[in-house]
């Protein structure tokens, strides 16, 4: 099978950017957004095609799917090490075209009324194509560099998105923090890189991730700190991934990239870009398993099972919709980490990668859903506040009844899609680590409550002081909301274990219905406390919060993350580090430099009265260097 | 070749001449009396040109010859130093060296 194809999937979206962005001014607003939208349209069909192709045409060789792909080396450092350029097809990057595909494409459609009159129409429809290039880029890498290479677009794109109202400052601050806190991860996302790439001697996915091969083999060749080099460069890719992924504690760029506009949040900052980080973890998976016995893994499986309990309890009291959001999808990444951190190899072992990968792929219908209709209630409604919401259910029936949709299915109610996949990963919880499951369960609660507090708080309750009566969104924006949801009910009834396992065998997974029904009643507990707490507007929430005191001002200033890290910047970076560097350089590092040429000018002064002007003093100097040279060589010769 | 003499005895003569005028050249206060050094030094090399001539290659005349060349492009050279030093008088009124140091530093 010729997969050759698939460049296009590549090259059209990159197009559509040249295009777009060249040609900014010339082309009307109306035009940029169907040339958007008809680009996606085919790159989502290529997309389409690929997965029928490889999962049911090509199917598996030996009893695996084949890991495919062309490859050209680009840049040659020794025989063995280059680095290469192509693309790699195997079940997770045919999985996460799907995924990027479909939400770009639900995404660009809903754009097309969201962003209507926008002075920067068309360049919105540029970075959108920008953005969605690179994460195809991003997923069809086939080695560490390729993938770094497009992890640092998809960030350019993020930037650029996330400051797209760049009038207002608090967007550009928003875009800088982001820019920043991911870089400084993706620092150690390269170190990473370079020590795995040095140490192994490739950068190649397929040769890393091999089980038998000598890179896994291997690693316990040399150790550091009584670790070995490997589980060390795992950790730095980690927290690369960690960065992009809002996992704790670098999370907090996530949520004051809510200032970017509500499409924008759909697609990177929910679906896409910020599961990046899972999807890295998931491609080195094999790595992350064999080496040192997995102890890079555990790390993997903590880090997201804090982040996931920190954020859902964060999300819990915020009152902008966009950043309870936010949050939740820290908290979901968080699960999705802590899946893949318990997760096995072989068969059945492989039942967390799976459900991560799984949980990515519910979580990204559900979370966009969930994004495109605050989008739809924002427009109605300019406002990001709970407090300015109630009542919205008789204006807006169909964000409403998909708002509906998506909060069950990220609660986990069966038989929408949420269920299924958290189902698998609470299952695969337990099988490995209890305290992680009891993290799970409590999170599950959480989530469930925190949602339909915001689903009661928008959609239920008083009506408010309306400038003019919102009224449901065109149909560009409703007809997306309406396929999503079709997708957040049904995509959990997608025998997900049969495509995608670790070792790309496959296998069988069962409902665990003990697991699955604490879920489910832990689910509906959270929903019936929101329903108690928020469906008729009482005072009941306000004399808990009461009751909470100081946990409640903690949380709802999410545990004063942003005052630490200002505290650490300002105090101790700026003021210690930055300012002893200065006077380093203005003390050291220039002093050393200003005395050279003082020196220098100071012996010119001083020897320039030799240059007299007296030409009888020249030819003076000049016969007797002339006589002493002779008498010299004269001496020499007559030796 | 002359019946009596050496070449070391007419090469001593033209040295003694050569710095004779090298001694003058940086003595001397006046510019027409340094360029009369410089003459003597002319002449002194000039002068050697025509006796290794006649004792090393007595049958050939390239070096006589080439002191007559030389001889010419000395009063070229001389007719232009004297310009130039008529020149700085009209400019100065003075032909003395030590009044000419402004190209020091």
């Amino acid at each position: 099978m010729n997969y050759t194809y698939i460049l296009l999937i590549l090259l059209i979206p990159l197009a559509v950017f040249l295009l777009l962005g060249l040609f900014n001014k010339k082309i009307k607003p109306a035009i940029s957004g169907y040339i958007g939208v008809f680009g996606l349209l085919t790159t989502t069909v290529f997309s389409f095609y690929t997965a029928f192709q490889y999962f049911f045409v090509a199917g598996k060789v030996d009893g695996a799917f084949p890991v495919l792909g062309q490859k050209t080396v680009w840049m040659n450092f020794t025989e063995s090490l280059h680095i290469d350029m192509g693309f790699l097809i195997d079940p997770i990057s045919v999985m996460m075209l799907i995924v990027v595909s479909t939400i770009s494409l639900m995404v660009h459609i809903y754009s097309r009324g969201y962003m209507k009159g926008d002075e920067g129409y068309t360049k919105f429809f540029a970075f959108l194509s920008l953005f969605t290039f690179s994460m195809y880029g991003l997923v069809l890498a086939t080695n560490l560099f390729q993938i770094y290479i497009f992890w640092e677009l998809v960030g350019v794109s993020s930037y650029l998105l996330i400051g797209y109202y760049y009038t207002k400052e608090s967007a550009v601050a928003a875009a800088k923090k982001a820019f920043i806190v991911t870089r400084f991860a993706d620092l150690g996302f390269l170190i990473g890189i370079l020590i795995v790439g040095y140490y192994t001697g490739t950068y190649d996915f397929e040769t890393l991730n091999n089980p038998e091969g000598s890179p896994i083999l291997n690693w316990a060749a040399t150790s550091f700190m009584g670790l070995s080099v490997l589980t060390w460069g795992l950790i730095l890719i980690f927290i690369g991934g960690a960065g992009k992924s809002a996992m704790f504690p670098l999370h907090i760029w996530l949520p004051d990239a809510m200032e970017g506009p509500t499409p924008v949040s759909a697609l990177i900052h929910a679906a896409t870009m910020v599961v990046a980080g899972v999807f890295l973890v998931a491609r080195l998976f094999p790595m992350f398993y064999f080496v040192e016995d997995g102890f890079a893994l555990q790390i993997v499986a903590f880090v997201g099972a804090f982040s996931s309990l920190f954020a859902a309890i964060i999300a819990l009291t915020q009152t902008d919709i966009k950043r309870v959001l936010a949050f939740s999808t820290m908290s979901q990444l968080g699960y999705m980490m802590l899946a893949l951190g318990v997760s096995g190899y072989d068969g059945h072992d492989g039942l967390g990668y799976m459900a991560s990968m799984f949980h990515l792929f519910t979580h990204a219908m559900f979370k966009a859903l969930l994004f495109l209709c605050a989008g739809s209630v924002i427009h109605a409604i300019h406002s990001n506040y709970l407090k300015d919401m109630g009542g919205l259910r008789k204006y807006m029936p169909i964000t409403n009844i998909t708002f509906l949709v998506a909060a069950l299915a990220i609660s986990g109610v069966p038989p929408f899609a949420g269920f299924w996949s958290k189902d698998e990963i609470l299952a695969a919880a337990f099988e490995h680590n209890k305290l992680l499951y009891a993290v799970g369960i409590i999170v599950a609660g959480l989530t469930a409550f925190y949602i339909f507090r915001i689903y009661f708080g928008i959609f239920w309750g008083k009506d408010r002081q309306y400038e003019h009566t919102p009224k449901e969104s065109p149909i560009s924006m409703t007809f997306p909301l309406i396929i999503l949801a079709i997708l957040s009910a049904t995509v959990g009834f997608i025998p997900f274990p049969d495509f995608i396992s670790p070792d790309r065998m496959g296998f069988e997974a069962h409902l665990n219905v003990p697991l699955a029904l604490t879920a489910v009643i832990v689910g509906f507990l959270g929903i019936l406390l929101a329903w108690i707490f928020y469906k008729k507007e009482t005072d009941l929430a306000t004399k808990v919060t009461q009751q909470l005191g100081v946990f409640y001002t903690w949380t709802f200033n999410k545990f004063y993350f942003d005052e630490l890290y200002l505290y650490i910047t300002k105090n101790i970076l700026f003021k210690g580090v930055a300012t002893s560097a200065a006077w380093f350089d203005r003390n050291v590092v220039d002093a050393t430099i200003n005395a050279i040429g003082n020196s220098t000018v100071g012996v010119s002064k001083k020897i320039k009265g030799l240059q007299s002007g007296r030409v009888q003093d020249y030819a003076l100097a000049f016969v007797t260097g002339v006589v002493v040279l002779a008498l010299v060589f004269i001496y020499i010769w007559t030796i | 070749m002359i019946q009596g003499i050496t070449i070391y005895e007419l090469l001593t003569v033209t040295s003694i001449l050569f710095f004779i005028g090298i001694y003058g050249f940086i003595t001397r206060k006046n510019l027409i009396s340094i360029l009369i050094s410089v003459e003597l030094i002319l002449n002194a090399s000039v002068i050697n040109f025509v006796i290794i001539n006649k004792y090393l290659y007595p049958d050939v005349l390239q070096g006589v010859v080439f002191s007559i060349f030389i001889i010419a492009v000395a009063a070229a050279e001389t007719a232009l130093a004297v310009s130039i030093i008529i020149n700085l008088y009209r400019q100065i009124s003075s032909v003395e060296v030590k009044d000419i140091e402004t190209m020091k530093y």
